[in-house]
């Protein structure tokens, strides 16, 4: 009886402790709501780089990873939500896939000793680590986007936008007004005329704004939406024969779900790219041998080769590395959130590692720092073939204007750690 | 003329046919509150579903198709086969029609002289488990919508405006389709009502249900065709909305479009959504240009349909068209 007892016992303790023995990764997915077409290849992109992790090497330095999915809508309160109730299961590193929900989580996360990877969004000068202990936001941020979209256009117009008039329309929120005070001092340089066009959540109505653009006949439009904003967009370009050329989105405006559903008339229009598309990487040969053909594919399966589902599996790759550096650095397998910090912040992405890694020619080659959690900051521009359904990139891979973003960067982070009381580290 | 005023005059018109879309989804309000006293929270989530329904039939989609793989080990999607536009508009309208039923019997039928918060609650409810059901059938992914609808400039009235003012105007060839459904459906919705007899035992219902039941009409069968015919402008609204942008959950949002238009042309009242919806249509337009847009950076229309219904609600805060409610003690 004593026996059986103490079975019983040892049995339920075991099933009420966490599980120590896996690295534990957090999803904030959001497959529903207004977002879920977009949320899905970046839920399912996270959860097959892992699985594949798993099958092929059994985890990261002997240890079994595991992705822990929690639902979000998309919605701030329901992320903040999803971060209290997974961060007490070992999760090492945050990436909420929403500026609403990383902003939420700076302070909580900094506190908690939980980095975050905000992967192209989020608060822009969580660059500069001095700062910001716990965010990083490589390889690139919003003010790079707008620096390069910029490039772009000086390119495209010969060298000179002094005659130029650009218009940004954007998601009237925190996204969406990120790159403002980066284009307001670009226009200052570079002496184009600005004009902003806030559009309203979600963005289904935008007639207004785009007989604006009509009226006022800028040489270019940039876009910083998401979601039915981004296609409604794209479709009011079209009827007002806009050039779609001439159209550029940020990184969040540049899926095959903004495009497709405009069909032919969104042929031409151009997004910003933070990595490559396609499928022709060696991480899509062992995701094939070890998920595809084994059935054990996150959600519907049919997300590969996407420009999100790539951008996911990007995000997967950064923070395994990270994890594997961070498990050298500490000398154990089993890291903590912190130990995680650490491996992150001695990232070192360089060419060779990403062709070992499978993602040759991918994405450019960057290292973080512990003043430098923003990467590179380089990104691309590419286009969309209507015909093809296809992006294909039409830049390099360029580098954003550091004299006009670094200023920057230095005084909202500045201005924040005065807030905080928060003393800069780094020294 | 003055280019501002030419602008102006431009952003009128379009406000216009903007007003017609709102003025389609708050039709599908109008017409059950009519009739039930049921402010219907899921109408949104209604021109959804109809709109990815839709989608399905045309494009042969297996409904439940990623449930039926998950459990059976299976790979099937499609039926491999296309139905024609028309037909599937017609197959739709009976899944509205089934949905309409199944509302009824499991839904009101039990609900029947509670409280209308009470209903209303019934409809939040049947509004999330609406949107979860249309997500597991179809799927979250956006639909493009392919049922021959015109987009794009209006050629003929760009060329005419110029010719006349020196400025071609822009009008939607959509907003111009939608237009004249919105007249037919109006029209359509109003013959029903006026000359048929299920449309005088909808209105006798909707006056005084206890008497229209003394008389032998049916309260079950009103319900059901009056939430069939809110399903059938739910599918008018849902495909004209949904060629804009694509079939997606955001279409659900809609619905936030058709308040300030019930507000200010009152909840029982036909030609009230009509009415309210041009007049929020053109009125948030024209703040956004005139005002919003030069002074107060934008994106105003969202704030302002809401802030020109409340205005109106001052002086009639039956709206425009709707009931004076008087209630003695």
């Amino acid at each position: 009886m004593k026996m059986r007892l103490a079975t019983w016992a040892a049995a339920a303790l075991m099933a009420a402790s966490p599980v120590m023995a896996d690295l534990v990764f957090p999803s904030l997915d959001y497959r529903t709501g207004p977002y879920a077409a977009n949320g899905i290849p970046l839920a399912d992109g996270y959860q097959d780089y892992f699985n594949m992790l798993n099958e092929r090497d059994g985890g990261i330095g002997g240890v079994m990873t595991r992705v822990l999915s929690c639902e979000t809508g998309y919605n701030t309160e329901k992320g903040v939500e999803c971060y209290e109730s997974t961060k007490g299961e070992g999760s090492l590193v945050y990436q909420p896939y929403s500026t609403g929900i990383t902003y939420q989580l700076i302070p909580k996360a900094t506190a908690d000793d939980i980095p975050i990877h905000s992967m192209g969004y989020g608060r822009t000068s969580a660059k500069n680590g001095k700062v910001f202990s716990h965010v990083f936001n490589y390889p690139g941020s919003y003010w790079d986007a707008a620096s390069i979209a910029v490039k772009h256009i000086i390119d495209v117009s010969g060298g000179d936008v002094s005659d130029k008039k650009i218009a940004l329309v954007y998601h009237n929120s925190a996204y969406g007004k990120e790159p403002i005070r980066t284009l307001e001092e670009l226009s200052k340089k570079h002496g184009f005329e600005l004009t902003l066009l806030a559009v309203d959540h979600p963005g289904q109505e935008q007639k207004s704004q785009w007989l604006q653009i009509r009226r006022e006949r800028p040489d270019f439009v940039l876009m910083w939406g998401w979601g039915v904003m981004n296609q409604v967009a794209i479709q009011e370009a079209a009827n007002i024969r806009f050039p779609m050329e001439n159209f550029i989105g940020v990184w969040w405006s540049g899926s095959e779900n903004d495009v497709l559903p405009v069909g032919e008339a969104a042929n031409g229009y151009k997004a910003l790219a933070l990595s490559s598309p396609g499928m022709d990487y060696g991480v899509y040969d062992d995701l094939k041998t070890y998920i595809y053909d084994k059935g054990l594919a996150a959600g519907n399966g049919d997300q590969m080769g996407t420009v999100l589902y790539n951008r996911a599996l990007y995000a997967a790759m950064l923070a395994a590395e990270a994890a594997k550096i961070a498990q050298e650095i500490h000398g154990v397998a089993d890291i903590t959130p912190g130990m995680m910090r650490d491996g992150m912040e001695a990232l070192d992405m360089s060419d060779a590692r990403m062709e070992e890694l499978g993602f040759a020619g991918f994405a450019p080659a960057f290292k973080v720092s512990c003043e430098n959690h923003g990467g590179s900051g380089k990104g691309a521009v590419q286009q969309w073939d209507a015909s093809a359904k296809t992006w294909t990139l039409i830049t390099d891979f360029i580098e954003s204007d550091k004299s006009i973003i670094d200023p920057l960067i230095a005084e909202d982070s500045a201005a924040f750690a005065a807030e905080n009381n928060i003393e800069e580290r780094c020294n | 003329m003055p280019e501002q005023l030419l602008w102006s005059a431009e952003v009128f018109l379009n406000g216009l046919m903007a007003g017609v879309l709102y003025a389609l989804v708050a039709l599908g309000f109008v017409l059950i509150y009519k009739a039930s006293g049921i402010f219907n929270f899921a109408q949104g989530v209604m021109a959804l579903f109809a709109a990815m329904t839709l989608y399905g039939i045309m494009n042969g989609l297996v409904p439940f198709a990623h449930l039926i793989n998950a459990v059976f080990g299976t790979e099937i999607h499609y039926f491999g086969w296309n139905v024609p536009a028309l037909a599937a508009i017609l197959l739709t309208v009976g899944v509205m029609i089934g949905f309409s039923y199944l509302v009824q019997r499991f839904i009101f039928r039990y609900l029947v002289g509670q409280e209308p918060i009470i209903l209303f609650m019934a409809t939040i409810g049947l509004a999330y488990f609406l949107e979860g059901v249309g997500d597991l059938m179809w799927g979250s992914d956006i639909k493009t919508l392919e049922v021959g609808l015109p987009q794009g400039i209006n050629e003929t009235i760009d060329q005419v405006t110029f010719d006349a003012f020196g400025y071609g105007f822009f009008i939607d060839n959509l907003d111009i389709v939608a237009s004249c459904v919105a007249a037919v459906l109006v029209m359509a919705l109003v013959i029903f009502a006026q000359y048929t007899k299920q449309g005088r035992a909808m209105r006798a219902v909707a006056d005084d249900h206890q008497a229209a039941l003394s008389v032998g009409v049916s309260l079950n069968f009103i319900w059901i065709l009056v939430w069939s015919l809110a399903g059938f402008v739910a599918l008018v609204a849902g495909i004209m909305w949904g060629a804009k942008s694509g079939v997606q959950f955001s279409l659900s949002l809609i619905a936030l479009k058709a308040l300030p238009v019930l507000m200010l042309g009152g909840f029982t009242s036909i030609p009230g959504a009509i009415v309210g919806g041009l007049i929020i249509g053109v009125g948030e337009k024209l703040f956004e240009f005139l005002i919003g847009q030069p002074y107060l950076g934008g994106a105003t229309e969202n704030w302002f349909a809401y802030m020109l219904a409340l205005i109106f609600l001052l002086f009639r805060p039956q709206g425009l068209f709707g009931e004076k409610i008087i209630e003695r003690v």
